[in-house]
């Protein structure tokens, strides 16, 4: 592990209760104080730890706050151009039949520039999982409007707040992915609480499981924060989450060809 | 090698052959005359051959496939014309800043916008100055029969693993579709398609288990944030690209006693060749110089035959590697221009007149 950070250990006065997992780096966040890209990574981590399958996993990287997914997680990388990681992940995958493949990308990456792309590699079932960060801004650039901005919610670019009549509706990306031939699971969860980051581990679990199972495209989408371009601090960034983003965005499992309980299973 | 040997077939199906004879493994393409051939042939052969072909969405799905097949160290490739390789370019720029190696085919067609179906050498600039944002270079080659549409596959994934680059050729609609009998026979001195994976095995992506215990992740990236660190990259490019230039490639007739040297290229310079070989025939002091690859340009053994000779450049576009000559020629010798609009189809016949005026013209 290259980047270890000494002072991320225990000083000789404490008990170290809780580590990171090996498929984790030890590094200084770039992160913004309170935002979820990082607990989305520690979830990706531990799912591919789980699974005992880091050292045949191929991180395809995305731009935004998370292009820089790879310096955290120990598995081999590329860097995708904007939107283009589905793309790329479909190149990988072909090249390399035996590998565990996913994309890590955020809402402007996938449902703006790459939609196209995402929704045919989904649609052919290419095999890899997709996990979609979707903080309803473009986080890198200076918190731009993003296709899943809330009706109303105010951006640098949407600055009287966004509109039907002006730029559509915020897109849904995980119930658009339900209802494609080659989407094998489809699911979206949030980042908000304690109970909903286990649920989330959960489905990124299930998603990898159906990658490996070979079944097709898995995707989980994770409403997450983004304090900074939100101008709230972070305790009221994840009440924003639960009172503003859920209504709008239902978390739920939208199809699982796995399982028979899931409605849209057939769709 | 008997004539029973070769094949009847168009510059399009020799490329599909000699690319997966040369090793290809991944196909990525979206439909565009005047290449469609390539794709339709690879989709049976690429699978036959165990490897994936993938009709993309579009040219930037399929530009990106390629770059992730490239980064696992696969021999892949697309093809497209003129109006799809634009839609590449931002791929391609992220591939050459990556080090990702990949094999593009332009069958071009006539240009800006949708022009035509027709011939047309328009996007010389484009392949040979980079094409995509920053400061990248792409290995060109530029074939001008069905046989070197075969050929030059070895070549190019060849280069494409030696230099971890994208190569392309860059063909047009006479080429792509001429029907001629081709030898399907790797040319001499070809690598074997196993070295590349050899080659590759030192940077690709595979999942760090596939290297073994102890083995670190992988990172292909072209980003570089840190100060200073995107100038050395840059430099390392640089570096790269001056010394690809002894990739450089090309071939001539007639150009030891000619007062007058025909430069072109393609299937231009194959027009031109009959044009200088008949006026050679009636004791006229021609020759003809073809740069085979259009980058590296093969400027040293241009300018080595400048001396006392003047040059005709012909192209069909309204002007592009004209540049390259006058620069290689830096003053020496004199460059005229005789230019073929895109989209035209012409003869030999058409090429005498300019020529002719050429040897007359004292400048
Ligand atoms: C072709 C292209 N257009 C624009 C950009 C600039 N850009 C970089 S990140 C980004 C937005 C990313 O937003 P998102 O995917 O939501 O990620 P976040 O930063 O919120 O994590 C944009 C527009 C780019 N890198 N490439
Ligand atoms: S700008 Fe937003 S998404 Fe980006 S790191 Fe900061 S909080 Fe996270």
């Amino acid at each position: 592990m290259s980047q270890t950070d000494k002072r991320l250990r225990p000083r000789n006065d404490e008990k170290l209760v809780f580590d990171a997992n090996p498929v984790l780096n030890e590094r200084v966040t770039h992160y913004c104080p309170g935002c979820h890209h990082g607990i989305a990574h520690r979830l990706v981590s531990e799912v591919l730890h789980d699974l005992g399958v880091a050292d045949k996993t191929i991180l395809v990287a995305s731009v935004g706050c998370a292009a820089f997914t790879y310096d955290y997680l120990n598995v081999d990388s590329v860097e995708a151009p904007h939107g283009r990681a589905c793309a790329v992940a479909t190149g990988v995958r072909r090249a390399r039949p035996d590998a565990v493949v996913f994309t890590y990308q955020g809402d402007g990456d996938m449902a703006a520039i790459g939609i196209g792309e995402s929704l045919h590699a989904a649609n052919r079932g290419e095999k890899i999982t997709a996990v979609f960060i979707n903080n309803t801004v473009y986080g890198m650039t200076g918190g731009q409007m993003a296709p899943t901005t809330l009706l109303g919610q105010k951006t640098t670019t949407s600055k009287q707040g966004r509109s039907l009549s002006n730029e559509g509706g915020p897109i849904r990306l995980a119930e658009i992915m339900a209802q494609l031939q080659g989407v094998t699971y489809s699911a979206r969860c949030a980042l908000d609480s304690v109970k909903h980051v286990r649920e989330a581990k959960k489905a990124v679990r299930v998603a990898f499981d159906a990658q490996i199972a070979g079944l097709g495209f898995s995707f989980v989408e994770l409403l997450s924060g983004c304090p900074t371009n939100w101008h709230l601090d972070p305790v009221a960034a994840n009440k924003r989450i639960a009172n503003d983003m859920i209504p709008v965005f239902p978390l739920g499992v939208f199809k699982d060809v796995a399982d028979e309980s899931v409605e849209g299973k057939n769709v | 090698m008997s004539e029973a040997d070769r094949v009847l077939i168009k510059g399009n199906e020799a490329v599909a052959f000699g690319a997966v004879d040369a090793g290809c493994r991944c196909y990525f393409g979206y439909p565009i005359t005047p290449q469609n051939e390539v794709p339709e042939l690879l989709s049976s052969l690429i699978p036959e051959n165990g490897g994936a072909f993938v009709q993309a969405e579009s040219e930037v799905g399929a530009i990106n496939m390629l770059l992730g097949a490239g980064a696992c160290g696969v021999a892949a490739m697309t093809s497209s014309s003129s109006c799809g390789i634009s839609l590449m370019q931002e791929g391609i720029s992220y591939m050459a800043g990556s080090h990702i190696p990949g094999v593009i085919i332009n069958m071009s067609r006539g240009g800006p916008g949708l022009g035509d179906i027709g011939p047309s050498q328009g996007d010389y600039f484009q392949a040979v100055k980079g094409g995509g944002h920053g400061d990248h270079r792409n290995l060109v080659l530029a074939p001008s029969s069905a046989q070197e549409c075969y050929d030059f596959m070895f070549r190019a994934f060849a280069l494409a693993f030696a230099w971890q680059n994208p190569v392309m050729i860059l063909g047009d609609a006479i080429v792509a579709q001429i029907k001629e009998p081709v030898r399907r026979v790797p040319p001499a001195g070809t690598h074997k398609p196993e070295a590349m994976s050899d080659l590759a095995r030192a940077w690709r992506i595979e999942g760090f288990g596939g290297r073994g215990q102890n083995a670190v992740p992988r990172l292909l990236k072209s980003v570089y944030l840190v100060e200073g660190a995107l100038a050395d990259r840059n430099r390392l490019l640089l570096q790269k690209y001056t010394d690809m230039r002894r990739e450089a490639l090309f071939d001539s007739e007639y150009t030891d006693d000619a007062e007058l040297v025909v430069v072109a290229f393609g299937s231009i310079a194959r027009i031109a060749r009959s044009a200088v070989r008949r006026l050679r025939a009636e004791g006229r002091k021609v020759g003809l110089f073809r740069p085979v690859s259009l980058y590296p340009f093969p400027e040293e053994a241009l300018r080595s035959r400048a001396r006392g000779r003047r040059f005709l450049v012909i192209e069909q576009n309204t002007g592009q590697m004209l540049e390259d000559v006058r620069l290689a020629l830096n003053g020496v010798s004199s460059v005229l221009w005789h230019g073929v609009m895109p989209g035209l189809f012409i003869g030999a016949s058409e090429l005498i007149d300019p020529i002719l005026q050429a040897v007359k013209e004292k400048s």
